[in-house]
């Protein structure tokens, strides 16, 4: 295939995985007696209908950037972090426990917040990182174990060290928050926080490291052949634990956008937030690319905060929002069928 | 309380939840020897799960007693028609068989929670059901002192069939042509197609035959331990059988002893409070102790874990 019919098969997939997803969506609502057509009004509505929803969207968006952007870049280089869910979970916690116990200056403490919560994300990626690198062994279970390894822990330090009562943590100082009344105004008293400009920096620097660093070369490079890459004189064990510790850190500085930005504290969860498989969703959408990723989680992000006001006006279950997604994900992955159907007509053509 | 008397307490718990874990695992090794990477696992078992509460609710007013035991078996048939979706994706279509299996577990939770909310008029969780499965003591056995006592009283039935039927696989797997051939394609799928096997009917086979272990597994632990349906009731047991499995070394036997272990780790949390020296730890640590074992277990702390060759490889006739 010509260059030109690859990138345009790029962009085809997401957006025909895309379309069979609402349109199965549109199916199940026919089906099962709801209104399609007033249930996608009213989901379109609440991502982009009011300045409110869409502050609302944004907010919604910021850590699926972040997340997006933690699994593309592992997926980039040949690994599959299903961790992210955890490494958020730990970033969170680092950066409400920085925001709790430290007194500082406002840009200071939040900086600082944030560089710890991707610290925490980093060491719980340095671990599936370490393991693959040294032992060999598979990062996709190692990485679905530390979430639930991370899911307890957290919870269980929150109690233990930080508990607020009702579950949660204590609030985290002022000086360390990423919300702001002013922005929050711009958008109908939303709960949308500076924190999206950070998400959007931090795509950047995915596509910087990757495309333009040396750091970056290689490691995609042992993604795409890791021998070819050995016999070119890579350490490509060493190359394995940096991928998954900046895949961590991402994905730390994603929670730390729910403890900074949203909430302002953490709740001991019993159950995953979705984060990080949401991810999963947003970068195989995005193609592992920062720009698609930011599409793709504008997209999720509008979903997933949109759904409850479906529920509300058009009465059809938010959980709709979730079949939507397992769609995207099912359809882009099974896009051997498309490309396969392109590149036989595109042979016929010659 | 004396020590026996919380012996009989753990072990009773431990053949509770172990059940579930135990038809899940299972389920995976199928799916696994073949060479299919079965992270479904979680969605199959929510799945049965939810199909195993929603026909128990159904039908219990016509059928009673014997409901259970046709819910489990709407379950199987439900999951493993399921389950042939990631089949689809990840044997015909050659997706990514993670990622497919992640696009399962979306799908299950949203379209039971969907359908949840329909059927019961926008309620996110079911009502309890009246017809749970019957805990027995086990006629004879449950006489012999001391060991009657600990393991054949007031337990449900499902948790004997589920070890019986590790034994089972274990014979279907190594000791019938059938499991020869689907280790065959789960460790060198071209060897095996030379050899006339059809390997894409063999993992066909193998997922669904998974999907229907799981839905079983889901549909007990809806059954015999939650007793109603909602977004939480599965969450995260099907990665715990996945652990088991892997825990396990995808041996049937292993597999068994390691789930077994898991459901006594988690009876350990539940009846932790009556235990001298466990009622100091926090039970978070309980709670955690199986995913940290697996971990270790695949790093080769204990006893290294070797997966099936082919895993995770979708299969190309004349690849190399």
């Amino acid at each position: 295939m010509s260059k030109i019919s690859t990138n345009f098969t790029n962009i085809l997939i997401p957006v025909f995985a895309a379309l069979m997803g609402l349109l199965f969506g549109a199916l199940i609502m026919l089906f099962s007696g709801y209104d399609p057509v007033l249930g996608y009004t009213a989901l379109f509505e609440g991502m982009f209908g009011t300045p409110r929803a869409f502050g609302e969207t944004i907010r919604a968006m910021t850590p699926l950037i972040l997340a997006g952007i933690a699994v593309g870049f592992a997926f980039r280089t040949g690994l599959f972090n299903i961790g992210v869910e955890g490494q958020a979970l730990v970033g969170w916690l680092a950066a409400v426990w920085v925001g709790v116990a430290l007194d500082l200056p406002k840009p200071l403490h939040v900086t600082i917040a944030i560089v710890v919560a991707a610290i925490a994300g980093a060491l719980w990626g340095f671990i599936p990182g370490l393991l693959k690198g040294r032992f060999g062994v598979n990062e996709v279970i190692v990485t679905i174990m530390l979430n639930y390894t991370a899911l307890y822990l957290t919870s269980y330090l929150i109690k233990r060290y930080i508990f607020a009562g009702n579950e949660k943590s204590e609030n985290i100082k002022e000086s360390a928050s990423l919300q702001s009344p002013w922005l929050s105004e711009q958008f109908g008293f939303s709960r949308i926080h500076y924190g999206i400009f950070i998400a959007l920096l931090m795509a950047i620097v995915m596509w910087y490291i990757l495309e333009k660093t040396t750091l970056g070369y290689e490691l995609r490079s042992v993604g795409f052949n890791k021998h070819a890459s050995q016999y070119a004189g890579m350490n490509v064990n060493n190359n394995i634990m940096y991928s998954m510790m900046i895949s961590g850190g991402f994905a730390g500085i994603a929670g730390s956008m729910e403890g900074l930005g949203t909430f302002g504290n953490m709740t001991a969860l019993t159950h995953f937030t979705g984060i990080g498989f949401d991810g999963i969703a947003v970068s195989l959408l995005g193609g592992n690319t920062a720009i698609g990723i930011v599409v793709s989680a504008l997209l999720f992000g509008g979903l997933n905060s949109a759904a409850p006001s479906m529920n509300f006006n058009a009465d059809v279950p938010s959980e709709l929002v979730r079949i939507i997604i397992a769609l995207i994900i099912f359809f882009v992955a099974s896009s051997y069928v498309i490309k396969y159907v392109i590149s036989k007509y595109s042979k016929e053509d010659k | 309380m004396d020590f026996l008397d919380i012996l009989a307490i753990i072990t009773t718990a431990t053949l509770y939840t172990s059940a579930p874990l135990v038809f899940t695992a299972l389920g995976g090794v199928f799916s696994e020897r073949s060479g299919v990477v079965n992270i479904a696992l979680e969605g199959l078992m929510l799945f049965g799960a939810f199909i195993g509460i929603v026909s128990t609710l159904l039908l219990e007013n016509k059928f009673g007693e014997i409901t259970p035991w046709l819910a489990l078996l709407f379950a199987a048939v439900g999951s493993g028609i399921f389950a042939s979706l990631h089949a689809l994706a990840s044997i015909t279509f050659k997706a990514d068989q993670t990622v497919s299996g992640v696009a399962i577990n979306f799908m299950a939770l949203g379209i039971s929670v969907f359908a949840i909310k329909k059927i019961f008029d926008g309620k996110g969780q079911t009502d309890f059901i009246q017809n749970r499965i019957d805990k027995i003591d086990i006629p004879v056995l449950s006489d012999i002192p001391i060991i009657g006592d600990l393991f054949f009283q007031s337990v449900p039935l499902t948790s004997y069939i589920a070890i019986v039927l590790a034994f089972i696989v274990w014979f279907i797997i190594f000791k019938t042509p059938f499991g020869l051939r689907l280790r065959a394609v789960g460790e060198h799928p071209a060897a095996a197609d030379t050899m006339g096997i059809n390997v894409i009917k063999m993992r066909y086979t193998a997922v669904i035959i998974s999907g229907m272990l799981a839905g079983i597994g889901g549909a007990v632990y809806a059954i015999s331990i939650s007793g109603n349906f909602s977004s939480v009731t599965i969450a995260g047991q099907g990665f715990l059988a996945l652990a088991a499995m892997i825990f396990g070394k995808w041996h049937p036997l292993g597999t068994l002893a390691a789930a077994m272990f898991f459901g006594f780790a988690q009876a350990l949390g539940i009846t932790g409070a009556y235990i001298p020296i466990v009622k100091d730890l926090p039970s978070a640590f309980l709670t955690m102790l199986p995913y940290v074992l697996t971990i270790l277990a695949l790093t080769g702390f204990v006893g290294r874990a070797e997966a099936p060759k082919a895993l995770g490889i979708p299969y190309e006739k004349g690849k190399r």
